[in-house]
């Protein structure tokens, strides 16, 4: 049985523009974070919400040997996760309920040791001191936090965070991407995060996908997808891949390989 | 620090928060509690204070043994007390209910039966049978105006649903529908009353204030039904509903079928709010201001938040009654009017705290 995540003729967006179309990707593997790149428009986010149902898709999407694009939306639910980029505002729900609920709601049932679970998902997360704390009372950084434990608390087969790192401090994307890496080896599970931070994916992922205008442009160890040529092709800079004294790679940029898109 | 004494460190976080967590639910249970005591004592209140004033010993014996008592206070208490007193109760429940559950579907604190056309819908419809006589052949001509005003009233729910669904525009966009069918049901109303004649038009501006007074045992009886059926259907939804508030991506993440949820609650909005106008006429704000004392006192743990709603609708609707009957000495003022005077600087004070939000 072939296992990960694979794409096969996967097309999404609007009934009359196909954001993303024909994509064929080779099994994402199961244990390993695999890193969305792309500048902005490319399709990144359409496809991830394609990928958890939220959007039209069409193709086949193999995870683990089942076709989930046949399978019924409950049930295809209780193996995808998706994290959305921001939590809406004015929820009268403590941090600790609101988790809960993401357990409950998907069908999980509440115990002693789910409870434990939970408590364990905040410390592991830094904010069990929030626990009882309104949504409404956090910053942007610890919202993102939350959502990142009630997806993780749902112990999915696939993980898509959508730019979980956009509202965090320097700390917490290390963290956060440590953690994310730790669970995602732990549970053999397959991650796909979208980031626009080169030196991130470089640093965290295992493997990386790139896309421009909704096409596959490279795809792979993220040393191998993240190269001068691409940085050119994709985002019109002219980059250079340095090795810090610690043998870690980090991209820098020189300039715009042309005028500005904007 | 060890990683053992982390470790217990960390026990010891876990057990002081589910304390916490533990005691927040059993605090909730507990002021659930108080508000049924509240609405007991105004219940009791309602029953006895009135134009004509009854000691809580004729109340108990009309009660026990209707046949000891004269006929005119048996009349008061079991004709006009008890269906005004107890409507005022299950009216409550249902707008508040509604309000509750229209306020998370929307995601906006400003949705409610009345702020968003149903109310005035069924006004229209109420208008339709008062003044022309029109209604829905075959209905008794005792029910033939609430029938109208709930099927209008129902048409003017479900017409916001479709616009939601359909249109697909954010939560402002349907409110500001709701706020265009407010305007074109009371232009439709003016009109009727333009061209009524002088007795119709009396009763029609009678029933638009809302008054307990049309209150019956029937009514009564189909209204409790009504809860006693979709209460159950409320509570069974409560985590998915809860699990709305977090953001319709993330519920449907979590594998909820949003768009049927949304309907189904729609439709029991519907049924509850289009009854209750229907029979009482409009009653402003119990929709509005209910769910926001019970989101103030019990947060949105639907599991709480949707009784809590019910019971706050209920004790402020049965207290408005209480002081209709008392406001005016010898005068029962329509209870539309004394809650829709609670409810202005209510509203304002909503509006003033969700700036930004709204």
């Amino acid at each position: 049985m072939e296992t990960g995540l694979t794409l096969r003729g996967f097309s999404a967006g609007y009934p009359k523009h196909k954001v993303i179309e024909n994509l064929n990707v080779a099994p994402l593997p199961r244990g390993e974070i695999t890193v969305l790149l792309g500048p902005n428009g490319c399709g990144k986010s359409t496809l991830l919400r394609a990928l958890a149902g939220l959007n039209k898709g069409q193709g086949e999407m193999w995870l683990n040997g089942e076709d989930l694009m046949t399978q019924p939306f409950a049930r295809r639910a209780k193996n995808v996760v998706y994290l959305p980029q921001s939590l809406p505002a004015g929820v009268h729900l403590h941090v600790l309920e609101s988790i809960i609920v993401a357990q409950r709601a998907s069908g999980g049932l509440h115990s002693a040791s789910s409870e434990a679970e939970i408590m364990h998902l905040l410390e592991q997360l830094g904010i069990a001191h929030l626990a009882m704390r309104y949504l409404d009372q956090l910053s942007g950084g610890q919202k993102q936090l939350v959502g990142l434990a009630q997806s993780l608390i749902r112990r999915p087969k696939l993980l898509l965070l959508d730019e979980p790192l956009s509202a965090l401090d320097l700390n917490y994307q290390f963290h956060v991407m440590d953690l994310v890496r730790r669970v995602t080896a732990q549970r053999n599970i397959v991650t796909v995060v979208v980031v626009h931070d080169i030196n991130i994916a470089l640093r965290h992922a295992q493997h990386a996908l790139m896309l421009k205008q909704g096409a596959l442009v490279a795809e792979g160890q993220p040393d191998k997808v993240i190269t001068p040529a691409t940085l050119a092709k994709v985002y019109g800079v002219n980059g250079r891949i340095e090795h810090c004294s610690r043998g870690i790679p980090q991209v820098m940029i020189d300039g715009l390989t042309g005028p500005a898109l904007v | 620090m060890t990683t053992e004494t982390s470790l217990l460190a960390g026990e010891e976080t876990l057990h002081h928060t589910m304390k916490n967590y533990h005691q927040v639910l059993r605090r909730r249970l507990i002021w659930i509690g108080v508000l049924l005591v509240a609405i007991i004592a105004s219940l009791i209140l309602d029953f006895t204070l009135g134009p004509a004033g009854l000691s809580l010993d004729t109340l108990w014996n009309t009660l026990l043994s209707p046949d000891s008592v004269d006929a005119g206070t048996r009349v008061i208490v079991w004709d006009i007390r008890l269906p005004y007193a107890l409507m005022a109760l299950v009216v409550g429940l249902s707008l508040g209910l509604a309000g509750a559950e229209m306020q998370t579907i929307l995601n906006n604190p400003l949705a409610s039966p009345f702020t968003l056309g149903v109310s005035s819908a069924a006004a229209f419809g109420a208008a339709l049978a008062i003044i022309l006589g029109v209604g829905i052949p075959g209905i008794p001509d005792q029910w033939l105006i609430s029938a109208n005003a709930f099927v209008f009233a129902l048409f003017a729910a479900l017409m916001l649903d479709a616009v939601t669904r359909w249109t697909q525009v954010s939560s402002a966009g349907v409110v500001l529908f709701g706020i265009a069918l407010v305007f074109t049901f009371n232009a439709l109303v003016s009109m009727m009353q333009f061209i009524a004649s002088e007795d119709t038009l009396q009763g029609l501006v009678f029933w638009t204030m809302g008054s307990l007074a049309r209150a019956s045992w029937e009514k009564l009886g189909v209204l409790t039904v009504a809860l006693a059926i979709l209460v159950p259907f409320s509570m069974m939804s409560s985590w998915k509903l809860t699990a709305l508030r977090l953001g319709e991506d993330r519920a449907v993440s979590f594998g909820i079928d949003v768009r049927r949820l949304r309907l189904t609650t729609l439709l029991r909005i519907s049924i509850l709010s289009a009854l209750a106008v229907a029979f009482v006429g409009p009653i402003g704000f119990i929709g509005l201001v209910a769910p926001h004392i019970a989101r103030m006192m019990f947060g949105e743990d639907h599991r709480f938040y949707l009784p809590a709603s019910a019971l706050v609708g209920a004790l402020v609707l049965s207290l408005a009654s209480v002081a209709s009957k008392n406001l005016l000495p010898g005068v029962i003022i329509p209870v539309g009017i004394v809650t829709s005077l609670i409810g202005v600087p209510f509203f304002l004070s909503i509006i003033l705290r969700h700036r930004g939000t709204v």
